[in-house]
């Protein structure tokens, strides 16, 4: 009997462990692999991540198939055997498998550290084009700083979403927000570098575009900011992943990235929209 | 003799009306002098269901204007000396959710009055009155689900927005009168059946606020009375 789980262990260990080393369900359409990436930053997010597919698949199994090891040469044990406990009996061995993890987890930490640092620890170049996201409930609003390259003040007091005011605008006084645009979505030029920041007007909410590979939290009373360049025209969506409330699964909006040309041709239209 | 009896009730009957509301009427026009601020294009195109209504663009509708510079869904009534009236209307006035819009954008209705709220639309939406002198609500009303029926027993502007829908806005007017009338697309609004009388007629618009007049009715004239709103250009 002791030998039959231990065979049991063992094959369920690999069936699944394969799938997730492969990063795919042989029996199905399903991949693992992420979708489509449309980033410059997303490669070395790509790679660690399969990297980490790997790494925890081989170690599940490695342990997996050493417990079945285990159970198998327990199997005939006799009733009166002596039981090696912790501390005590094997304490090589549990210091051994700490060290093992703990250089595991550390590893994966450190090799994985450029990726996030590339997106985190590196500000946006002085010429990447500035948008602001304003998340609320339960919508994204973006912003740009039209023709005269300055934001306008925003007043949280003035903010009116009837008015289709959502920034807190003040046009009859301030000068700088007259030509401010703002969206429902977010377009952008593709190959050019976009600097967001990110502002949160009620609760916490998520920005998240699975192919940009960003997912990065609205703090309220924290301005984030995140930088990225697409690199393929198309329409991608913008999800919140931040549980907000009621809307929360309605919430969301679109990326949309545009040529050159296509990108100057919408600003001109959405300027005349304001 | 039977039929002159008849006659006479039928006589009376059809005069009757024109006794208890009398036959006075206030009407006008409601423009606006100025540039009015530019309405913002409304982006709804993270609701496709709703944005596929829409062959034009959407805008804001803080203020509407028509020909001649019309102003539309201004709130006329009857704000002082207005024939008492006890009963509230029996019938329920709908306010309905449309391509993720409010329909009409400004409800009047008198105090006590049945409000039905339809939702029209492929999605969810929650209607969020934010009423401070009658109690503040918001409900939600998935598509396909039968009317909301709601009252709101004391006169105020009460504005209304989605929880879901951030661009959706309109505005109840709750009043203590049954004499109102919503400016139509040419400006123009009516307040038939008033007795012989001294009123003060207010006008009402949720951008640039308030503007009364008083009115003598004596007998059963027809007085006009316009309105001009000085227009915002922000």
């Amino acid at each position: 009997m002791g030998k039959l789980f231990a065979i049991v262990i063992t094959v369920i260990a690999l069936a699944c462990a394969v799938p997730i080393i492969t990063h795919h369900w042989f029996w199905s359409d399903i991949s693992f692999a992420p979708p489509e990436d449309i980033s410059t930053h997303g490669h070395a997010i790509d790679d660690q991540m399969s990297d980490t597919m790997v790494e925890a698949g081989l170690s599940f199994l490695a342990a997996q198939i050493l417990l079945g090891i285990f159970v198998w040469k327990s199997a005939d044990r006799k009733k009166d055997a002596e039981i090696k406990t912790f501390p005590g009996g094997a304490q090589l061995m549990v210091i051994a498998a700490l060290v093992l993890v703990g250089t595991e987890i550390l590893a994966l930490g450190v090799l994985g550290q450029k990726a996030w640092a590339n997106v985190y620890f590196k500000p946006a170049a002085p010429d990447a084009l500035q948008i602001q996201a304003q998340a609320g409930q339960f919508a994204f609003y973006f912003r740009y700083p039209g023709a005269d390259g300055k934001f306008g003040a925003t007043h949280p007091d003035k903010i009116d979403e009837g008015n289709s005011n959502f920034f807190g605008l003040d046009p009859a006084n301030d000068v700088e927000s007259r030509d401010d645009i703002v969206t429902g979505e977010l377009a952008i030029p593709v190959d050019r570098e976009v600097h967001l920041m990110m502002h949160a007007k009620d609760v916490g909410h998520s920005f998240y575009v699975r192919e940009l590979r960003i997912q990065q939290d609205f703090v309220p009373g924290l301005d984030l900011a995140v930088h990225f360049t697409a690199t393929k025209v198309g329409k991608y969506e913008i999800v919140c992943t931040q549980l907000c409330g009621l809307g929360h699964y309605n919430m969301k909006a679109y990326l949309n990235v545009l040529s050159q040309a296509d990108f100057d041709a919408w600003m001109k239209q959405k300027a005349s929209e304001q | 003799m039977r039929t002159k009896q008849l006659f006479i009730v039928a006589i009376a009957l059809m005069v009757s009306p024109a006794l208890l509301f009398g036959a006075g009427t206030i009407s006008g026009k409601v423009t606006y002098a100025g540039t009015p601020a530019k309405q913002k294009t409304i982006d709804m195109s993270k609701e496709p269901t709703c944005a596929k209504q829409h062959t034009t663009p959407v805008t804001t509708e803080t203020v509407v204007t028509g020909p001649n510079n019309a102003l539309e869904n201004v709130v006329v009534y009857i704000s002082a000396g207005a024939p008492d009236e006890s009963s509230a209307s029996t019938q329920a006035v709908t306010f309905t959710q449309k391509g993720c819009q409010y329909l009409p954008h400004v409800l009047a209705m008198k105090a006590g009055q049945e409000l039905k709220v339809v939702n029209d639309d492929q999605t969810s939406h929650n209607i969020h009155p934010l009423a401070k002198v009658n109690r503040e609500w918001n409900k939600s009303q998935p598509p396909g689900t039968p009317p909301l029926s709601e009252k709101f027993d004391k006169e105020e502007f009460i504005s209304v927005k989605c929880n879901v829908h951030p661009w959706m806005h309109g505005y109840f007017a709750v009043l203590k009168t049954s004499h109102y009338s919503v400016s139509s697309e040419n400006g123009a609004f009516s307040l038939p059946n008033l007795p012989p009388g001294k009123y003060t007629i207010t006008a009402w618009q949720e951008d640039y606020g308030t503007q009364t007049q008083d009115v003598t009715i004596t007998g059963s004239e027809t007085k006009t009375v316009d309105f001009t709103f000085k227009a915002k250009p922000y």
